[in-house]
């Protein structure tokens, strides 16, 4: 076998070394600002369980969605060179849903979850398809075909619950979005975990990722090649409503109801940005996923180093704007082209002095 | 005569290719110059120089004596620099007027009365079917294309470069262009002729200039540079090759082989007329006619590209269902499509996901090749067909085109088809790959592969196939083989002969 | 007979006419006969408020700020763009122009719209060079425009703010009557139709961007690099320049939207203008821009403007209480015209 030969320039050609950049900065930034930051420590939590404490712990549970999320949005600007920005609105449909089982007091705590889960599932996969017909199908852009449910999701939602909107009691689905007796780490976590494996061994056994490229790049010659763009485009799209189904389980575990309104507030916005921030490019074909999760994970770690030093969760929106733009400048061909230039210029000026 | 457009020493490079390496070019006044060269030569990139696409890195450039700078398509415009691309390079959802005048009027208001009263004009003394008014995407690509050049007719231009005009053209309209040429060049226009087609450089072309990888060979006149001469210089070897083909051209092949494949009264939603087809065991045909006749609509048919309306196709005698390129495939055809950029290469894959894509999908989803195997097939296909490439792992749009036509072709035959389609596999990439295509073909068929083999340029045809279908309106006209198959044949069947005279 | 043959021509005439309009022209055409069709299905159906002219006016009054960002989207989205930075723009506007008059009337009003220019502008032109000159996806960028004015916004101040400035309150209360639009009320009282400043300035604005993008160069250019960017290029257009301009419009008019806002609401809060970049792009589309690029028209954008508010209006007064049913009908009068747009465009293409 070849070994492959790693240099800088090398790995500077590589998408991935914008995000790989950015962890290590913040990472190198707490460092310096209070090393106290990366510290795990024992606590108890409300139920008396001795669970783990510390930033790190938090940053994983929390950006538990978003990273979920992110692979599944990965996956459609990869097919259909868009991006779903319904997420959010669909994460308060599968939540909606989830909790309409929930407190179904028909139902016993534990059959309750576990249809929960799948009517989350389900709903999910309905607004997928929904989304992935009008873009497969019907050949509107993603951003516009999903503005559909952006507008009206939040609104089925209360139409779901109908009103009623309580808290659950229901200590199995609680247990999701919060500790597992004995397990010191947030459920949550464990279930990005998962889904993250699951996702690595789809790939690992199917051509999904083949598949979704070639459609992505070219899906007239992808067709040609015997692939079918309108399904594959399709499946994306529903692969992504998976995803939100499980966030709509996880948001709602977490406290037991549903604000319609502020559920996920954003969040479809943070998810293009994991995206992007992998790497990826949003007009579709090649795709990282690896690279998207990694985004997911560095936005919220951005969000607790700003928490850190004080910024007023408020005003969070314009630090994330800003090192989101300085972020995406150095990710831009442009930009890059004219630094490795000016790299070279430089190594060509100290190698040519020192033949000197 | 005087020389309008002066190119000396140009030098222009990009990361890890020297593009173009001191070139000269010299266009006088009130000629047709045609710049030839196998492709990866430096034409487009001396073109792109020209019209200020890419800045050169050395050199100077001069019309009518003093230096200019071009540094973006504007400015070319702006010192009468005027170019018709071979991709339509106008706005589709913009009217044929508006295509015509945008980017270079100076008024910052629009008159669309005088602009749509000119824009007729224009069209009207051109003899170009469009209506001013006309959403420009409503037109065909001929017209499209004509619209472009009366852009750059009407532009006064002392420099007009035609890269690759007429591959979207059929007979009459190349006509119509080639006069439209000589009454420019009358006007005094110099004009630059970037072409493939060996014919139509010396029907209408005053001098040739030759490049080879990146610099140049030399210029002359037509008069003195014959043709075997001419694709020697851009082969910058002699033709033995092209002899070896001749002699190894297939005799008629046995008569009573079975028949492979079968198509009976099929016809697609292209709107061909219903056609019957079939393809012996180790033959190679062909369809021939003129570009829009229907060629590729009836293998597209075939092989399920196209929705089809009525009709069967058999195999080996049993009917067998094709819906989509898929059930053609797993019945054993391949299909190398006419247009490689939109339909053929997926550009940001690797040549490795490339070459295994056809194979991959056959396989079936749940079934992915491993790293290994993959690395097996490409470095397998990539030694075989010769395909130059950094590694597997290029992407494909990095390559020349003749190299990603071999990858497109390796793709196919990674798949071992019983029956293969090549439509155009020739078109627009270099002689040298397009002679080796052509001896792979033969050697296919050899071998007991059946292959129908559709070009542009009949002498390919005639070298290489042993039965040809002609179409003409987008039907079958007639069934040409043995001692029929030449060029007065064919040109007569497409023309219809007093056979045909039905219609 | 006669009659007959000359129906029937009449009505091949028709369809003819159809074929041959541009997209732009067909989608606008749409637009227009839905919006009038829903009013008119509305004053006979619902009556109520719709038979009043008023009812028509107070929508302009209120959708004057969306007007006027519905136009910027339509300008960047015909150049193949998109910027939802303008609802975080509007706000930040507002918010800035209210912190500055708080209660001191001496303050001058010409301020307060260099202010909402100037904030509007600088939005413009970070995000067209960002977008434009260095390439990046328009998406990206002006969701992180979007992420800044909202942080600014509650650096700026958190509490929602009452102007009490004389000189504002006095334009935001300016109504002009609607010449020949008066009606009889319920009570047998003779009323005139009106319209707030902020209208006419909105209106101005259409008017204005109606004229650019039909009959000026810079108009055309937008088109024609939304249709197809390399072409444009090739056809010697400027298409960094085009499209830096078309963000910079698009902020220009953001700003001024904040400061209409400002005069029909007449204070500042960090959830001013919350939602209207997603409405804004709803409207566009509505109004048959194509999110594609090098579709769409102005007059249009103010239709879907109109028929969006009529939408809420109709669903508000047929008795749906619950909130979510203007959500859900929004959402699915969206999906009628995508199809449509869909089916309309395909078949021309065929």
């Amino acid at each position: 076998m070849q070994k492959r030969k790693i240099s800088i320039k090398n790995l500077a050609s590589k998408q991935i070394i914008i995000p790989l950049a950015a962890l290590l900065l913040l990472v190198i930034f707490n460092l310096i600002n209070d090393y106290t930051f990366f510290s795990i420590e024992w606590g108890q939590n409300a139920a008396g369980g001795s669970i783990l404490t510390g930033s790190i712990i938090s940053i994983l549970d929390e950006a538990s969605e978003l990273a979920i999320l992110a692979i599944g949005m990965t996956l459609v600007t990869a097919a259909s060179g868009g991006q779903d920005i319904s997420v959010g609105a669909g994460i308060a449909i599968t939540g909606s849903a989830t909790l309409k089982i929930i407190f179904n007091p028909n139902f016993g705590e534990g059959t309750a979850v576990i249809l929960a889960i799948l009517m989350a599932v389900l709903a999910g996969v309905i607004c997928g398809a929904f989304n992935g017909v009008l873009v497969s199908a019907f050949k509107i852009p993603p951003m516009v075909a999903t503005l559909i449910l952006f507008t009206a999701g939040r609104s089925i939602g209360s139409w779901i619950l109908g009103g009623g909107n309580d808290n659950a009691t229901n200590g199995i689905f609680l247990k999701i979005g919060q500790y597992i007796p004995g397990i010191p780490i947030p459920t949550t976590i464990l279930v990005t975990a998962v889904v993250i494996i699951l996702f690595a061994l789809i790939f690992k056994f199917t051509n999904l990722k083949l598949y979704m490229q070639a459609v992505g790049i070219n899906s007239q010659s992808s067709r040609l090649n015997g692939l079918n763009p309108t399904m594959i485009k399709f499946l994306s799209f529903v692969i992504l409503g998976i995803c939100v189904g499980i966030c709509g389980v996880l948001n709602t575990s977490r406290i037991g109801t549903i604000n319609h309104s502020s559920c996920a507030k954003d969040i479809e916005m943070d998810a293009i940005l994991a995206v992007a921030l992998g790497g990826n490019a949003l007009s579709g074909g090649k795709f990282s996923v690896t690279g998207a999760i990694l985004g997911a994970y560095i936005i919220q770690f951005l969000q607790k180093t700003l928490y850190k030093i004080q910024v007023p969760a408020s005003a969070l929106y314009a630090f994330k704007a800003v090192v989101v733009i300085v972020l995406v400048i150095f990710s831009a061909p442009v930009v890059r082209e004219s630094i490795s230039r000016n790299w070279k210029k430089l190594t060509s000026k100290k190698s040519s002095k020192e033949v000197a | 005569m005087n020389k309008v457009l002066e190119l000396k020493n140009i030098h222009k490079s990009f990361p890890g290719v020297l593009a173009l390496q001191g070139v000269d070019f010299t266009l006088r006044e009130g000629e047709i110059h045609a710049l030839m060269g196998e492709n990866g030569a430096g034409k487009s990139t001396l073109i792109k120089v020209i019209t200020g696409v890419y800045t050169k890195d050395e050199g100077t450039i001069s019309l009518n004596g003093k230096e200019v700078s071009i540094k973006s398509p504007q400015d070319a415009q702006k010192v009468g620099i005027s170019t018709v691309y071979q991709e339509i390079t106008l706005c589709p959802n913009l009217s044929v007027a508006e295509n015509m005048y945008i980017g270079r009027t100076k008024s910052a208001v629009q008159n669309w009365g005088k602009m749509n009263e000119d824009a007729d004009k224009i069209l009207q003394s051109l003899d170009i079917p469009a209506k001013a008014t006309q959403q420009l995407g409503t037109c065909s690509i001929a017209v499209q294309q004509m619209v472009a050049i009366a852009r750059a007719v009407d532009m006064d231009c002392k420099v007009l470069i035609l890269d690759e005009p007429t591959s979207s053209l059929d007979e009459q309209e190349v006509a119509k262009l080639f006069k439209l040429m000589r009454d420019l060049k009358a006007r005094g226009v110099g004009i630059i002729f970037v072409t493939h087609f060996m014919d139509q450089v010396y029907e209408v072309s005053d001098r040739i200039t030759v490049l080879r990888d990146g610099k140049l060979v030399g210029e002359y006149t037509v008069a003195e540079l014959p043709r075997v001469q001419l694709v020697s210089k851009m082969l910058g070897k002699d033709l033995d090759d092209m002899a070896d083909i001749k002699s190894e051209a297939p005799e008629s092949q046995v008569a009573d082989s079975a028949k492979v494949i079968e198509a009976v009264n099929l016809s697609s939603d292209q709107g061909i007329k219903p056609f019957d087809f079939y393809i012996n065991k180790g033959e190679v045909n062909g369809f021939t006619g003129l570009l829009g006749s229907g060629r590729s609509e009836c293998v597209r048919a075939i092989f399920g590209a196209d929705r089809v309306t009525s009709g069967v196709v058999k195999k080996n005698g049993k009917e067998i269902k094709i819906k989509k390129p898929l059930d053609a495939m797993k019945a054993g055809i391949g299909y190398l499509p006419e247009d490689r950029k939109i339909d053929g290469i997926v550009g940001d894959l690797s040549v490795r996901d490339n070459i295994i894509l056809a194979l991959q999908v056959m396989k079936g989803f749940f079934k992915p090749f491993t790293k290994a195997e993959a690395n097996k097939f490409a470095d397998e296909y990539i030694k075989l067909l010769g395909i130059k490439t950094a590694s597997a792992d290029t992407p494909i749009k990095s390559l020349s085109g003749g190299n990603q036509q071999k990858c497109i072709l390796a793709r196919w035959l990674l798949t071992n088809p019983e029956y293969l389609i090549l439509d155009e596999p020739t078109r627009g990439i270099d002689v040298g790959t397009k002679i080796d295509i052509q001896k792979l073909v033969l050697k296919l068929a050899s071998e007991g592969m059946s292959v129908t083999f559709i070009s542009s340029e009949t002498d390919e045809m005639l070298r290489t196939c042993s039965r040809l279908v002609v179409m003409r309106d987008r039907k079958v006209v007639g069934e040409l083989k043995g001692d029929d198959l030449n060029q007065t044949m064919i040109m007569n069947t497409i023309a219809g002969g007093a056979s045909d005279a039905e219609a | 007979m006669e009659n007959k043959t000359s129906n029937t021509n009449f009505f091949k005439k028709f369809t003819n006419k159809i074929g041959s309009m541009t997209e732009t022209n067909l989608l606008l055409t749409i637009t227009i006969t839905v919006f009038v069709l829903m009013y008119l299905g509305a004053m006979l159906f619902l009556q109520g408020g719709f038979l009043t002219p008023q009812n028509f006016f107070q929508m302009l009054n209120e959708n004057a700020t969306l007007i006027v960002l519905a136009c910027g989207l339509s300008v960047v989205m015909i150049t193949g763009g998109i910027d939802i930075s303008v609802g975080g723009v509007t706000g930040l506007v507002t918010m800035c122009s209210a912190v500055y008059l708080g209660e001191d009337s001496s303050k001058s009003m010409w301020v307060v719209l260099l202010i909402a220019l100037g904030i509007g502008l600088a939005f413009g032109v970070v995000q067209g060079l960002l977008v434009a000159y260095l390439d990046i996806q328009p998406f990206i960028v002006t969701l992180a425009g979007m992420f800044f004015a909202k942080g600014m916004t509650t650096i700026v101040s958190t509490k929602p703010t009452d102007i009490k400035h004389e000189g504002l309150m006095a334009l935001k209360d300016t109504k002009i009557v609607v010449p020949g639009m008066s009606y009889v009320n319920s009570h047998d009282i003779r009323l005139d139709s009106y319209v707030e400043i902020g209208v006419l300035i909105a209106l101005f604005v259409v008017l204005v961007l109606f004229v650019v993008l039909r009959w000026t160069k810079l108009g055309r250019s937008f088109y024609a690099v939304g249709g197809n960017s390399q072409s444009a290029l090739m056809l010697g257009i400027n298409v960094k320049r085009t499209k830096f301009l078309s963000h910079v419009l698009c902020g220009l008019l953001a700003g001024l939207g904040g400061f209409l806002f400002l005069l029909h609401a007449g204070s500042g809060s960090p959830s001013n203008g919350g939602g209207y970049e997603m409405n804004a792009i709803a409207s566009s589309i509505i109004g048959g821009t194509m999110l594609t690029g090098g579709v769409g028209n102005i007059i249009g954008t103010l239709f879907g403007v109109t028929s969006l508010s009529t939408i809420k209006t109709i669903v508000a007064s047929a008795g749906l209480q619950d909130g979510w049913w203007t959500g859900i009908t929004v959402g699915f009068m969206l999906c009628l015209f995508l199809v449509i747009q869909s089916i309309v465009v395909g078949r021309k293409k065929k």
